[in-house]
């Protein structure tokens, strides 16, 4: 396929799109959302190279399935590639990440140079979490900085965005122009806060949520319930958290290790009664897709499908959620192909031309 | 030579209660462990509302003693002060003395005790039992704090986004700049009042 796709600059697909009235961002996926299409976002994989192509071939097989790519943070306090230099690599390709900043392990200097950094480099999409305490990573012994709270880093970035100013009130020559996420978590205690929750999250400046794992749709529909009850549904884009299981084993053993994945011990029934518990895994994950995509209020789908990253285009195939749609794809564009027909010529056509010729040939 | 028993120091206590060889990644939790009971913390939140109320009681004869604490000075009064609000609130609350005290907006129950220091409510790591997720044994404080709140008069304040903790606050006496804000507010008012009835009279 050769041309413009709906969302891409033609100057450039690593330049933003051009502005749209109402939007916060120059992102894909504030427009998807806004159009009110069903989104799909995932989650790489980060590296623990300093190879580019690591991060180039762990975001090709996404392509033309989501809408955008969270770049973790060092999620679960383990030490990979950091999520700006992710975002540095994938926005040079024109993906659209969604860059995960934690407050665990920088204080808000390192934080706003971060955003202002992120943002230059044409990150249109920011999610905002306190991140997991140290004790859960393979480096238990660091320092947690916790400087900043997922709510007063929202509020820092809104500030940034909608101020022109740093949290000092200093201000910014140019403010970064962004959409702004954060992360729920329905399944863990207190319950009733949780809702309310969200609303402190929204008046701080989120504009989406991604939500943990739902394994447990009937306590994620109560939620939802309260949520549209308190009119927050209006305010935000709600993604929900989904992903394959590989096996009752690893359902368990993330159950008891896994700070805030809830797992109803239904769901692990039906894996240990699978004959291919991988394949069930995945067929459960279309199912509650399947399930939670009808619950009014919800936006689109986090695929988190770690270490089963290939199964994420399935999932999506699978559960019909793009109805047809194609999300952006990196692919080869007008001029690259006239670059690549000039460039047949000269390197495989035998010929050898003196400047005299090429004159006389011009003329 | 007598036998020397060997010294039981908090570095061995830790240790033993968290063996390297039954390392979980959201189970290492320590030094809490070892250390101490929550007992006095977790009756604080229970008594939200006693507490509550008698706060309120507090906080009118501190700015009742504004002249008094003027007249000494905020400066000279702020050692002497701080020695008690210190021990008090870390008796009552295991204060840490952040110098922006918000207890009345986290039901009684003292947010800088979270290990992730949250100031806005709980993060999603919680456990199923509503423990905390990095320390085991320890109840979550924000869902001590969301009960505590549940029976207050001013509960909803819970509902307030806080600003990120001013470091430089740290180790000061909450008490005395509350007042010190409350009494420059009532005479900034009183002054506005004065104002306007000054314009607002005839010539």
């Amino acid at each position: 396929m050769i041309g413009r796709q709906r969302d891409e600059n033609p100057d450039g697909i690593h330049l933003p799109l051009a502005p749209l009235p109402g939007h916060t961002s120059r992102g894909r996926l504030e427009r998807v959302l806004r159009r009110g299409e069903f989104a799909v976002t995932t989650e790489l994989n980060p590296p623990d190279s300093a190879d580019p192509e690591d991060v180039y071939n762990r975001a090709k097989i996404f392509d033309g399935w989501v809408d955008a790519i969270n770049a973790v943070d060092a999620s679960g306090a383990n030490c990979h590639m950091s999520s700006v230099g992710i975002c540095a690599l994938l926005t040079r390709m024109g993906y659209a990440p969604i860059m995960q900043i934690a407050c665990r392990d920088k204080n808000r200097i390192a934080i706003q140079g971060d955003v202002l950094g992120g943002a230059a480099m044409g990150v249109a999409n920011m999610l905002c979490l306190t991140g997991d305490g140290v004790q859960a990573g393979d480096q238990p012994g660091a320092k947690p900085v916790f400087d900043l709270d997922c709510m007063s880093l929202l509020e820092t970035c809104r500030i940034m965005r909608d101020n022109g100013k740093f949290l000092s009130g200093r201000k910014l020559t140019t403010p970064p122009q962004l959409f702004l996420g954060a992360a729920i978590n329905p399944f863990a205690p207190p319950i009733d806060f949780r809702p309310h929750r969200l609303g402190k999250k929204i008046a701080s400046g989120a504009q989406f949520v991604q939500s943990q794992y739902c394994f447990d749709v009937p306590m994620f529909r109560t939620y939802m319930q309260k949520v549209r009850d308190l009119g927050y549904t209006e305010k935000c884009f709600i993604l929900v958290g989904v992903g394959p299981l590989a096996s009752a084993k690893t359902a368990k053993w993330i159950r008891s290790n896994v700070p805030g994945i809830h797992i109803p011990d239904s769901i692990i029934k039906r894996l240990e009664g699978a004959q291919d518990q991988k394949k069930e895994g995945k067929q459960l994950c279309i199912d509650i897709i399947n399930e939670v995509k009808e619950i009014s209020g919800v936006s689109g789908v986090h695929v988190m499908a770690y270490r089963q990253e290939e199964y994420v285009a399935e999932i999506v195939d699978e559960s019909g959620v793009l109805k047809g749609r194609q999300p952006w794809k990196r692919e080869i564009r007008r001029d690259d192909q006239m670059v690549a027909d000039r460039l047949e010529s000269i390197l495989h056509d035998d010929i050898t031309e003196t400047q005299v010729d090429m004159v006389k040939t011009a003329h | 030579m007598s036998e020397t028993t060997p010294a039981v120091t908090q570095a061995t206590l830790v240790k033993k209660a968290a063996p390297k060889s039954d390392y979980k990644p959201a189970d290492v939790s320590p030094q809490r462990r070892v250390q101490r009971s929550f007992a006095v913390r977790l009756w604080s939140v229970r008594h939200s509302r006693l507490l509550e109320w008698f706060y309120a009681k507090f906080a009118d004869m501190f700015l009742l003693l504004h002249p008094l604490w003027k007249g000494i000075g905020y400066g000279r009064v702020e050692g002497p002060i701080k020695f008690v609000e210190k021990r008090v609130k870390g008796f009552m609350f295991d204060c840490r003395m952040c110098g922006q005290c918000i207890l009345s907006s986290t039901g009684m129950s003292c947010p800088m005790n979270c290990p992730k220091q949250l100031r806005n409510g709980p993060c999603g790591g919680v456990r199923a039992n509503g423990n905390c997720e990095v320390e085991p044994d320890m109840p979550c404080v924000w869902v001590k704090a969301w009960e505590g709140s549940q029976n207050m008069v001013h509960g909803d304040s819970i509902l307030t986004v806080q600003k990120p903790v001013d470091q430089s606050l740290r180790e000061t006496s909450a008490w005395l700049r509350v007042t010190a804000q409350a009494a420059a507010a009532r005479e900034a008012a009183a002054a506005a009042k004065n104002g306007a009835a000054n314009t607002g009279a005839p010539a």
